[in-house]
């Protein structure tokens, strides 16, 4: 369905060019769920943005392939890619409030996105917003069809924005932090409903976050990036269970549930880098109690245990229980 | 009991102001009165010294604003609040001064609650300064101990907040706090928008300087595995009300109301056996027209008739742990 190889995305400026992504391959089969993961300013959300082409400028995709059932995204022309985009790949932002047009009714919105991609009449168009409505678990779709977003809550809201990602029926859908602004009962119902349209309806699932346990139970397969680079990559079983990156490791270890009650965390010392001032090498180097001299170099992605890893020093003990 | 700080039976509510012509029209009968938003619906707790007292529940719950009024921030619309068993109203103005610079307050966010324009040794040494804490000859040291002890680099006293990191920054607010020497820090959602790495990093300095200063903490978040870890007693707080309050051991592993049940139940958890995401129903009631009875009863699974039209009360079902359930009787 969908396969990234060698993803480089950069801020292109007279000044040089900051890499905010670089060497990301991903991918993703039918109906298969994959959780990305990262803390901010990892590159989580500009891997999104750059599937969908997204970027303005002065970023861009430099090199690499987006390959969507076998077809490159990135030679692909902007008409074209209009009629994949929220057409066949759908996306679903953090805060609906922002996705959602303040001033039109919700059915407006939702008629628009069909009639940009088909052309079928406005009954069939409401019948069909109302449908997804439905799938979302929204009570009464046919009267909230005529709601303005101002008149729905917050979860509802973003149900109202999944709905809108699931009119055409899409093949992939992106979904960047969708539940972090949402209560703990809220984002449970918003997962139990991503999961059972991606197993009913065979719906590929991109889950972008920074949130471990919400993938955790979610996602098949997890990716972990770090300062714009994809450290750890396999299964969401094995990858939980035995973290084989530092970073992966050391994440996991911090999370207070992972910790005895009242005792000091295990943290990770230091902060992320920033884009304009990358360690040399392994960009978790600084922050890494394993790093040796070796670490200067940039490592590249090797398979072990059935993962991907990009490490020169993988942890072979003190996995978390 | 030496209780740092009690409140008794607070409620707050917020409504806007009628107008004179609104006014007019509401004697008339022209006009509903303006909706009123019970924050805070008679809630009571009491925090004794060293104590570490996790505030959780959901949007709109009240958590906050039980923080702001404690905080001194709000004015309580009824009931009291008590500073060492005493109330602010009937200290003399210098110690009532004391008594509120004795508890302080962490926001989540500390790029809106630190002043863009300011650089970090003003933001740290006014109040001091204000207070008479040290002395304009003595600020720059000061200053520079009140870094250290969060974790700062006090060769950064120059900086303004934007040249540090979203961790260092509320670092800067911690130590802004402590600057007053309180004994009492209510934290507001302080690690919530932290990145996980950086999250265990403030949440280990909160636990040091406990060790290091005795103090007393107010802890509130909607993330129930930072408040399991840190704190010693829990309360669940669910539109305006408490519903449950026990130690930290107790709540964890006896739940007593359905409400704290499904909390706990739809916490996401790292187990990565694939599970079935099953959620309560329905949404959390706007506070605006919270329902009838026990709030909670509209998505409670096991509601009866009697959960629709009467209140529960909070009554001890265990020892240290409390419930506002109609189930229990």
């Amino acid at each position: 369905m969908l396969e990234i190889k060698g993803l480089k995305t950069e801020v292109v400026t007279e000044q040089g060019n900051f890499t905010l992504i670089d060497d990301v391959n991903l991918s993703l089969a039918a109906g298969e769920v994959m959780g990305l993961v990262g803390e901010s300013g990892s590159g989580k959300s500009v891997t999104g943005l750059s599937i969908m082409g997204l970027l303005d400028k002065p970023v861009q995709v430099t090199s690499g392939q987006i390959l969507f059932k076998g077809r490159d995204l990135r030679s692909t022309s902007q008409k074209e890619l209009r009629s994949i985009r929220g057409n066949r790949i759908a996306m679903i932002f953090q805060d609906p409030m922002s996705t959602l047009n303040p001033v039109l009714r919700v059915d407006t919105q939702m008629m628009e996105v069909v009639h940009a991609h088909e052309s079928v009449s406005k009954r069939i168009a409401r019948e069909r917003a109302r449908d997804a409505l439905g799938m979302v678990g929204i009570p009464s779709p046919e009267e909230r069809l005529s709601a303005y977003p101002h008149q729905f809550s917050g979860g509802m809201r973003q149900r109202v924005a999944i709905a809108i990602a699931l009119l055409m029926s899409p093949d992939l859908i992106i979904a960047d932090e969708p539940t972090t602004a949402l209560d703990v009962t809220i984002q449970a119902q918003i997962l139990s409903i991503v999961q059972k349209l991606a197993r009913e309806k065979g719906t590929a699932l991109i889950w972008v976050t920074h949130d471990l346990s919400v993938v955790a139970g979610l996602a098949e397969k997890l990716s972990v990036m770090y300062a714009g680079r994809i450290v750890e990559q396999g299964s969401t079983a094995d990858l939980l269970r035995r973290p084989l990156h530092p970073y992966t490791n050391g994440l996991i270890a911090s999370l207070p549930a992972h910790n005895q009650r009242g005792a000091r965390l295990k943290q990770i010392s230091g902060t992320t880098p920033s884009v304009v001032n990358m360690p040399k090498g392994c960009a978790f180097r600084p922050r890494c109690s394993s790093a040796t001299e070796i670490c200067l170099n940039p490592p590249t992605p090797e398979p072990v245990e059935g993962r991907l890893l990009r490490c020169f020093h993988p942890v072979m003990e003190g996995a978390p229980s | 009991m030496s209780n740092r700080l009690e409140v008794r039976n607070v409620s707050k509510r917020f409504s806007r102001k009628s107008g004179v012509v609104e006014r007019g029209a509401e004697l008339m009968g022209l006009k509903a009165p303006n909706p009123v938003v019970r924050a805070l619906d008679d809630v009571s707790l009491a925090v004794s010294k060293g104590e570490v007292v996790g505030i959780v529940g959901e949007s709109g719950c009240g958590k906050s604003t039980l923080g702001r009024v404690v905080a001194g921030l709000l004015q309580a619309s009824d009931g009291t609040v008590l500073f060492r068993d005493k109330r602010l109203q009937d200290m003399p103005g210098e110690e009532a001064e004391t008594a509120r610079l004795k508890v302080q307050m962490i926001f989540q966010d500390p790029s809106s609650s630190l002043n863009p324009r300011q650089r970090v040794r003003e933001i740290i040494g006014a109040a001091p300064l204000h207070h008479g804490l040290t002395t304009a000859r003595e600020l720059d040291d000061y200053v520079s101990q009140q870094m250290a002890r969060s974790g700062l680099d006090p060769s950064m006293a120059s900086r303004f907040p934007h040249q540090f990191s979203g961790g260092q920054r509320q670092r800067i607010s911690i130590a802004r706090a402590l600057a007053v020497q309180p004994d009492m820090l209510i934290c507001d959602e302080s690690v919530a928008a932290l990145d996980v790495s950086i999250q265990a990093q403030i949440l280990n300095l909160f636990l040091d300087l406990r060790e290091q200063l005795d103090l007393t903490y107010i802890f509130i978040s909607h993330d129930l595995s930072v408040v399991e870890h840190i704190s010693d007693r829990v309360v669940v707080m669910y539109l305006g009300r408490v519903v449950e309050e026990a130690t930290v051991e107790e709540l964890f592993s006896h739940p007593n109301h359905p409400y704290t049940r499904a909390l706990l139940q739809e916490r996401p958890s790292l187990d990565p056996v694939q599970r079935r995401f099953s959620a309560i129903e329905g949404e959390i009631p706007s506070p605006l027209s919270p329902p009838s009875g026990c709030h909670f009863h509209p998505r409670c699974p096991l509601a009866t008739a009697r959960c629709r039209v009467m209140r529960p009360e909070l009554r001890s079902v265990g020892s240290r742990h409390k419930s506002a359930c109609h189930l229990n009787d």
